[in-house]
């Protein structure tokens, strides 16, 4: 029987599971096309205390059910930062659904469950656990794909994202089953003992094998080379606030299990795997951002840029030192907030073509100022988030004389200022489209939304030190 | 402290314009020009303490801004920024006077163009300098973008987006060696590395060395911008507004050159020296090639762009003279090339004003209608030209000394281009105000232009006359680079390398 303490470090994912039923069955009461006023607030309510719960769980770090799951500022980070994601994704699906008549219970109760599943992966010690987070997390993440199921483009996101999807999950419980024929333990400290102990480690080319099948399910979660080519296709058909959604909070977690399975399972062989995780990082980049360069569709565009930027983020998982976990996490909360605030605008608009934003400025400054900041932060210009995150993972990248990745990542980075640009450019220079007058302001839970992003955005872009601070005592530990 | 107050005022006339968009345009304008006279006032202030001693930075502030990596908010002063940081005071300052009624987000981002500028001649920490360095892209994006007219072929966006991804695809390198040159010395201070480099504990190999200057160099290159690097140029000055172009053309020029000088020679001095034979060669190109393209362009902004290539080409050619009269050329050239470059854009945005277009075909005789015009175009034309007794004969006459000790072939080749630039801007100037009177009336120079040209005349004219009062400052700071620069490369020619320094 789990003693109180291990069901407090338990705590955030039975809070987010029992909220996400009571959405469910408040949803009876509600018929299809209604407005659900309240399930909002609740489903808020519930990431509130999840939050908390994380907290007060973080302040007692430990491990709980045999070390089966453990927390510690790592895994506590990172659930804040998911549960952040989706409170901003609660805010602007809300008003988002409402428009299309689509509100409904189980989006709310989907997008907990999501939540809960990485959750669980951030905080997991072992390899099935691993898998039954990444499980949990990308079942939810299917169907909200899918959810406006009148729409063909979601459909076929829906599709594509769960066939896929299930065949890197494949390749990652294959990779685990190696591992466990291997060393006969899924615990990813005793993996590490084992591998480390020259006596008994298994044949290290067995040992590499394990980690690149793993590497590859992982690979897809966060949309690496060479799994990457779902991103633009799911995110440009999926409902524009699951988008924003799915490229922020799943892919942090995938990061976060990335780092943890890696540094400490598989950390004696990390001279088989480093270099294909640095080559892995260069083609991400460079596919991503040369993509995207000629993408008109907006969304489509955030995909690709959002693989892009997972090429960033794996450049300073190869350079294999805290620093470099440390710029990981500071750059996935970063990535987590600018991108979801673009994701958000490009929500209000009436098309995610690069035409619907032509002279978004004189209709709607505010949003096209908010819109400005965002892609300023994903171009990396000083003073916004965006460019520490980048200057600290190139950094790190340095430290660890990874020369080349580091030029070539800021070159690639250099090449995607143009096409953010472009969207900056149509929304202040381009003449308001024919038949298009003033647009209304969005509503008041998304411009909470919007203005909360930027507003970190800019902060962190000033002020950097506290967050890394705080990644860096998160990381500290993981090694 | 009066430093601090130049950058801060700007930056606070910054935030309130931005954050007041509907203000009344007249308001605007006031809170501006206030903002932009007290940071000149406040620079103007710092002068008789930078000119007590200029070789030493003066003036320096340093607040610690970020823990770790350590960076710190350290601005400073000495006699190589303090006349680029009245410049650009003072033409900031025009170009909101020139504005006329504007919205007051144009007006908020002049001044943060200002505050960028400024923080890039006296940021005395790397990284705090390449913050500034990146920050001047964001207004003008915005300014050229929104306010920006076609030209021609040139579409105003298209020019945004090339200038915009130029220039920040050249510097994005920089960044990385910036970071280099951190791990290597523990610091970004720039201060602190050079005394390390003296004391010795501090030293690049040449083989760091050539890496790291290349990527400081093509940032600066392509900013400045050196021949085969200003694509983005000719479009981005005749597209953006005149005010833009004043600050433009006036100021973001010279933080390439202002860098090369103050960076790249003391940090690389090896590899600068060992790359002074081409990049001496891309100057005369630069020359030469803006100097004969400025000949056949039709609107006086090409125009007036071109030249500025060719110019800038001497200021880079006097740099990499590694001679003391080349390099106070160079410095003194900025400031000279600043004020009449300003003059002329703001000259010509006169006439845009008036014709409504800057092409040299739509003028003709308009001295006889507009007198003053006429003659202080004049004065700016011939000091652009290199008169003797006006402002750029100095710089160019010290820049071609200095090159002479370089190499007698650089001095003669750069000669010719002081001729082009002669033949361009005269005729120019003699299809635009000289021929048959025209027909149509044309105002003549209005008393809020005449008080926007004034200073800028009177300066061309006491620059040209009395360098002596302004020169020592910058050639004491000359004085300590070069030195800096000789001080490293004798470890340099001591390692076991085939080819010794050349250029020296």
């Amino acid at each position: 029987m789990p003693n109180a303490e291990e069901l407090l470090r338990f705590l955030p994912e039975m809070i987010l599971t029992l909220a996400a039923i009571f959405l469910m069955l408040w949803e009876s009461r509600y018929d299809e096309h209604d407005e659900r006023p309240g399930m909002p607030a609740a489903a808020l309510i519930g990431l509130g205390l999840a939050a908390v719960a994380s907290i007060l769980a973080g302040a007692a770090p430990g491990s709980a059910f045999r070390n089966m799951l453990i927390v510690d500022s790592f895994a506590t980070f990172f659930r804040l930062l998911v549960l952040a994601v989706g409170a901003l994704a609660v805010l602007s699906a809300s008003p988002f659904l409402r428009q299309r008549r689509a509100e409904g219970g189980e989006f709310y109760a989907l997008l907990l469950l999501s939540l809960v599943g990485q959750s669980l992966m951030a905080a997991s010690n072992e390899l099935i656990m691993v898998f039954i987070g990444i499980e949990i997390s990308s079942i939810a993440s299917y169907v909200l794909a899918g959810y406006l199921r009148d729409d063909k483009r979601a459909n076929e996101s829906a599709l594509k994202y769960f066939l896929l999807g299930s065949f890197a999950t494949g390749f990652l419980l294959y990779g685990v089953s190696w591992i466990y024929g291997l060393t006969g333990t899924t615990n990813l400290n005793e993996i590490a003992a084992i591998l480390g102990n020259a006596d008994i480690a298994p044949n290290a080319m067995f040992s590499a094998v394990a980690a690149a099948l793993m590497l590859a399910g992982l690979c897809f979660k966060v949309s690496a080379f060479p799994f990457q080519s779902w991103a633009p296709d799911v995110y440009q058909g999926a409902p524009t606030p699951v988008s924003a959604f799915l490229s922020a909070a799943p892919k942090a977690a995938a990061f976060a299990t990335l780092l943890r399975v890696f540094f400490t399972a598989f950390e004696p062989v990390s001279d088989r795997w480093l270099p294909l995780l640095a080559a892995v990082a260069l083609a991400t980049m460079v596919i991503g951002n040369l993509a995207a360069l000629w993408q008109t569709d907006v969304k489509r565009l955030l995909g690709y840029s959002s693989i892009a930027n997972a090429g960033y983020v794996l450049v300073a998982v190869a350079a294999h030192s805290t620093l470099g976990i440390s710029a990981v996490l500071f750059y996935l909360a970063v990535y987590a907030v600018m991108n979801f605030g673009a994701f958000a605008v490009v929500a209000l608009l009436e098309g995610s073509e690069l035409s619907d934003f032509h002279g978004l400025a004189k209709r709607q400054p505010v949003t096209a100022g908010l819109m400005a900041v965002f892609l300023a932060s994903l171009i990396g210009l000083p003073l916004t988030a965006g460019f520490f995150g980048k200057f600290y993972i190139f950094k790190s990248a340095i430290d660890a004389e990874l020369y080349w990745l580091a030029g070539l990542g800021l070159l690639t980075s250099a090449v995607a200022a143009f096409y953010y640009l472009r969207i900056i450019v149509v929304m202040y220079t381009k003449p308001v489209p024919e038949g298009r007058g003033e647009m209304a302001a969005p509503a008041a839970s998304v411009q909470a939304a919007l203005v909360f992003s930027a507003a970190v955005t800019i902060g962190l872009g000033v002020f950097p030190g506290w967050l890394l601070d705080w990644a860096t005592r998160s990381s500290g530990l993981l090694r | 402290m009066l430093l601090a107050i130049a950058l801060a005022m700007p930056f606070l006339g910054f935030l309130i314009c931005l954050l007041a968009p509907r203000a009344n345009p007249k308001t605007a304008r006031a809170v501006a020009l206030a903002a932009a006279g007290v940071a000149l006032a406040a620079s103007l202030g710092i002068a008789p303490e930078v000119m007590a001693s200029p070789a030493t930075l003066t003036q320096a502030l340093s607040l610690n801004w970020i823990p770790y990596p350590p960076i710190h908010f350290s601005i400073g002063a000495d006699g190589l920024s303090l006349w680029l940081v009245v410049a650009t005071a003072l033409l900031s300052l025009i170009a909101i006077l020139v504005s006329g009624e504007r919205p007051a987000q144009f007006f908020a981002w002049l001044l943060l163009l200002e505050t960028a500028i400024l923080g890039v001649f006296t940021a005395q920490d790397l990284f705090l300098f390449f913050v500034f360095f990146e920050l001047t892209l964001v207004p003008c994006l915005f300014l050229m973008g929104q306010f920006g007219q076609d030209s021609g072929r040139a579409s105003s966006t298209g020019a945004t987006v090339k200038f915009f991804v130029y220039t920040f695809a050249g510097s994005v390198l920089m960044l990385a060696a910036i970071t280099y040159l951190f791990l290597k010395s523990g610091t970004f201070d720039y201060q602190n590395i050079l005394a390390q480099a003296q004391a010795g504990s501090f030293r690049l190999s040449p083989a760091e060395q050539l890496p790291l200057f290349l990527a400081f160099f093509l940032a600066f290159a392509v900013k400045t911008p050196l021949f085969p690097f200003h694509g983005w140029q000719a479009d981005a000055y005749a597209t953006a507004p005149s005010p833009l172009a004043i600050v433009m053309a006036g100021m973001m020029g010279k933080l390439g050159a202002y860098g090369l000088l103050r960076f790249c020679l003391p940090l690389f001095p090896s590899a600068a020296r060992e790359c002074a034979g081409w990049i001496n060669g891309l100057a005369l190109v630069a020359i030469l090639y803006g100097g004969l393209v400025a000949i056949v362009q039709p609107n006086i902004k090409r125009l007036l762009a071109f030249s500025s290539l060719s110019h800038l080409g001497f200021i880079v050619l006097g740099i990499f003279s590694f001679h003391l009269n080349g390099l106070d050329g160079g410095a003194y050239q900025m400031v000279c090339h600043a004020i009449t470059t300003g003059a002329l854009f703001a000259l010509t945005g006169f006439l845009e004003q008036r014709k409504g277009s800057a092409e040299i075909a739509d003028f003709g005789g308009l001295a006889t209608k507009t007198p003053w015009l006429a003659t202080v175009f004049l004065v700016a034309v011939l000091a652009s030209s290199g008169l003797p007794s006006l402002n750029n004969f100095v710089g160019e006459y010290l820049i071609l000394q200095g090159a002479a000790f370089a190499g007698i072939g650089y001095a003669a080749t750069a000669a010719i281009g002081v001729v082009l630039s002669a033949v361009y801007l005269l005729w120019m100037y003699q299809r635009t105000f000289l021929g048959a009177r025209p027909e149509a009336d044309t105002a003549d120079l209005s008393g809020r232009e005449m008080l926007a040209v004034a200073p800028l005349v009177l300066l061309m004219v006491w620059m040209g006359v009395a360098s002596g009062s302004l020169l020592p400052p910058q050639s004491a700071v000359n004085q300590k680079i070069l030195q800096q620069s000789k001080m490293n490369v004798e470890f340099r020619v001591a390692a076991p390398l085939p080819e010794a320094a050349s250029g020296d």
